[in-house]
């Protein structure tokens, strides 16, 4: 597999400005030197307590920013040469955090509508694309409704819709599930999972859930500016006190059994999902027992 | 053992929507609720199960259709003109309230609720300065424009400007919505801390079981615009088969001591902490950790 | 509520009127107010009336609805007809009071004004009722399309037409809410004097500004991301396209005028 994004010692600093109006970067940077790359086709989850600097990755990856020092490329082309903005936005599509301030139509397929018309795709092929996309993201039945009669879920499954309508080889989702509710965040995760899955996009997750880093196959721990963990789930877990001290929870199980480790019980540290739990406890009160 | 008194009591309290169009929908239905003094409590219940809108006529922001809402025993409708007293003592925080900040320095915008109370600038000063020290706003901060700070710091101060009040009851519907695990777990702390300093109602609306189950003494729990329970919050987990079939959706730890209670091992039936599984657990495996059967 | 405030008047039912092109729609409604204004005849009115009449039929909006869009002004209305009434000073005198005099000519003026008014309301709703903010917002687009060429900005201000459209329910809802909230800490809103209630206005207003802003720099960001450069090179899911009924519609529009234009250098 080849990388479809490439970032290499990726240094950025935000823009003030000074009292009298003159911008001037910040002394201390954002991101200090994220050197990162993602496969195509993967599931890579992106992990940080709010600050961090996840979310300013994720607009690299976009050039919404341009790095300071070092580069980002996507698909091979250098984000910070402008030539390539709109192939790049093309192709790694960005869904954000607020549902509402990302749709811009009054109707749900005219805004899925939005990006082929801007790329100026013929008029049939944008009617097939439309309908592709709202079937994949399962909002096809809502299609002539208006924006304000959708739940919180819909609206981010139409935001998606909207994306892969570009027919991009990669989706970066920036906490679409912060403003959801638990149904909400279920049908988003979902649709996700499925996009990635069936249809082969890459899928770049910044969150702070764990339930839902804990999907991925791969979970990318950053934490000031600076990749901290970089593994399978499974992996990152374990590292219970790491994660707790930088801000981040860990699934109740995986802290339940670092717990009982603490005790000197012995049960495995990778434990991520309720039903490994369930068997790992039972094993381990079986073997008690005789 | 004393019955503890009831601040907020309501009666039938019912509400609907758009009366009298196709879009008419009862989004409260005959609850019967009796809230205790000094209290710190959780409710819980999907969106569109009534619970915002309940809590909405709690202090007045809407009538009920048939009902009542009696506050120490007095019907909150009885007399409009004290309506506003009644948004006094009763303190409503909704979602995403940092979206409500206005002043040009977060000590005035903290000090809007008790100014519009009437009080003295002393008491507003010492208020103030109380409840920024409570919710973890340096005073540094307070001379700032409340839209110059971090995201965490503009929900405080916006939480702070209903605390400031000094409200019997306190409301706070999602106060953690969009913070980070760390930022999650230090506000709820310092609302718990709130609450016991303050001795007042504290009710935290929440999507979250975990969060319910971590600092909660009792539960409510709506479903389809009906009181579903109003218990003790052990007690409310007991119930694990019902809030399952409701679509809520327990604590994943108490998911799994559920399915081991269901295999025939002897765990208690009231465990939604970490810690209480972990306790449990050790204790089961001291007793020589068998299966019951 | 103020969410439960409907946009605009558009009404969703299916009616020929309804199918027909936006463009034309707009165009007949131009050419029969022109008709309306062509001449001081009752006769003219009358003409006007038929085609309303006929248009009405064609939409199948009903009459309750028809109603309801000329209710608003009925106050307007009765202001007007009096001061005609009163001021007019034409033909015989029927009536006189110390000053105040009623003549004929007051009196048939003052009729036609009225039905005039009565007849451009229901025309002008009649257009809004079977045509949503949408696709009149697209019709402007392309009728005003021509005058790209001396510069005038059509697709950004049609954008802009479609992106408050957009928000116009968000931001009512918001305002719903902050309102809510800002009485919650005891703010007070419907009392007390002008002054203070203008004064009470700014814990409203200046949280919506705020999020209004929020709103439009996220929106802006995430339009970017879906590759918006302007109207440039920017093709269209939905076009408009001319159907037979809509030629036929037009001649119609233009028979009625030519009518009026007739029955002007008879009469």
């Amino acid at each position: 597999m080849s990388a479809i994004i490439e970032a290499k010692n990726l240094v950025f600093r935000y823009q003030e400005n000074e009292e009298d109006g003159t911008p001037k970067k910040q002394e201390i940077p954002v991101l200090k030197d994220v050197s990162l790359s993602i496969e195509k086709g993967s599931f890579t989850a992106i992990l940080g307590h709010n600050g961090s600097g996840k979310s300013t990755f994720a607009k690299h990856i976009n050039a919404i920013l341009v790095p300071d020092e070092g580069k980002v490329y996507v698909d091979g082309m250098d984000t910070a040469d402008e030539e390539n903005l709109f192939a790049i936005r093309q192709k790694a599509g960005m869904v954000f955090q607020n549902p509402d301030n990302q749709i811009v139509a009054t109707i749900v397929e005219e805004d899925v509508a939005f990006a082929p018309e801007n790329l100026g795709v013929a008029p049939d092929e944008i009617r097939r694309r439309v309908d592709d996309a709202l079937k994949a993201v399962k909002m096809y039945d809502y299609r002539s409704h208006a924006p304000t009669q959708l739940s919180g879920g819909q609206k981010q499954r139409v935001a998606i819709a909207g994306v892969i309508a570009m027919q991009p080889d990669c989706i970066i989702l920036d906490e679409p599930t912060a403003m959801l509710d638990p149904q909400g965040r279920q049908e988003v995760m979902d649709t996700i999972r499925r996009l990635n899955r069936k249809k082969g996009i890459t899928v770049v997750l910044i969150t702070h859930y764990m339930e839902e880093a804990a999907l991925a196959d791969r979970i990318v721990v950053i934490d000031d500016g600076r990749v901290l963990l970089d593994d399978v789930p499974k992996k990152v877990f374990a590292q219970v006190e790491t994660l707790q001290r930088v801000g981040l929870d860990v699934p109740q199980v995986t802290e339940l059994a670092h717990l009982l480790r603490q005790e000197g019980i012995e049960i495995e540290k990778d434990i991520i999902s309720a039903e490994e739990c369930v068997a790992a406890l039972e094993a381990l009160l079986e073997k008690n027992r005789k | 053992m004393v019955k503890p008194l009831s601040i907020l009591e309501t009666e039938e309290l019912t509400y609907t929507y758009s009366t009298g169009t196709p879009f008419e929908k009862t989004a409260v239905d005959h609850v019967n609720l009796k809230i205790e003094k000094n209290c710190m409590v959780g409710v819980i219940g999907h969106t569109g199960s009534g619970k915002s809108t309940l809590m909405q006529h709690f202090n007045g922001l809407l009538r009920p259709t048939s009902g009542r809402v009696l506050l120490d025993g007095e019907d909150i409708w009885a007399d409009k003109k004290k309506l506003r007293d009644v948004r006094f003592r009763v303190g409503l925080v909704f979602q995403y309230p940092e979206y409500q900040l206005f002043e040009e320095t977060v000590w005035k915008d903290i000090a809007f609720g008790p100014k519009n109370m009437g009080l003295s600038d002393a008491e507003i000063r010492t208020r103030v300065l109380e409840t920024a020290e409570m919710i973890g706003l340096e005073e540094e901060l307070l001379e700032r424009s409340p839209f110059a700070l971090s995201g965490g710091q503009k929900r405080r101060a916006a939480i702070a400007g209903v605390m400031a009040m000094r409200p019997e009851i306190l409301i706070l519907d999602e106060p953690c919505a969009g913070l980070d695990p760390k930022g999650r777990n230090h506000l709820l702390r310092q609302i718990c801390d709130y609450q016991k300093k303050t001795k007042s109602t504290v009710m935290l609306v929440s999507h979250s079981m975990e969060d319910a189950a971590a600092y909660t003494e009792k539960l409510l729990v709506m479903n389809q615009a009906k009181l579903f329970c109003y218990d003790d919050t052990p007690a409310v987990f007991r119930r694990t088969e019902e809030l399952c079939s409701m679509g809520l959706r327990i604590p994943q730890i108490a998911g799994v001591m559920h399915t081991l209670r269901q295999k025939g091992y002897d765990l208690p039936e009231d465990i939604y902490t970490v810690e209480q599984a972990r306790d449990a657990v050790l204790s089961l495996l001291r007793k020589g950790g068998g299966a019951a059967c | 509520m103020l969410k439960d405030i409907t946009l605009g008047q558009y009404f969703p039912i299916d009616s020929v009127l309804h199918r027909m092109d936006p463009r034309f729609k707009i165009i007949e409604t131009m050419l029969f107010i022109v008709l309306l204004f062509m001449g001081s005849s009752f006769w003219i009115l009358a003409l006007g009336a038929v085609f309303v009449l006929l248009a009405r039929q064609l939409s199948n909006i009903p009459m309750k609805m028809i109603w309801k869009s000329v209710k608003p002004i009925l106050h307007i209305l009765a202001v007007t007809a009096v001061l005609n009434l009163l001021f007019i000073d034409d033909g015989d005198v029927l009536f006189q009071w110390k000053l105040l005099k009623v003549t004929e000519g007051g009196i048939t003026t003052s009729l036609f004004m009225m039905i005039r008014i009565v007849l451009l309301i229901i025309g002008s709703s009649l257009l809004t009722y079977t045509t949503s903010p949408i696709l009149l917002t697209d019709a402007i687009e392309s009728l005003l399309s021509p005058l790209k060429r001396v510069k005038f900005p059509v697709h950004e201000m049609a954008m802009m037409m479609s992106i408050a459209l957009r928000f116009i329910p968000t931001l009512l809802e918001e305002t719903d809410k902050i309102m809510s909230a800002q009485k919650a800490r005891g703010a007070t809103l419907d009392n007390g004097k002008l002054t203070e209630r203008a004064k009470a206005l700014i814990p409203i207003l200046i949280p919506l500004f705020v999020s209004a802003f929020r709103r439009a720099e996220e929106l802006a960001t995430a339009m970017e991301c879906r590759c918006y450069r302007g109207g440039e090179g920017r093709t269209r899911l939905r076009t408009l396209k001319a159907a037979p009924r809509d030629y036929i519609g037009f001649a119609v529009c233009l028979l009625f005028l030519a009518a009026a234009a007739v029955l002007n250098i008879l009469l």
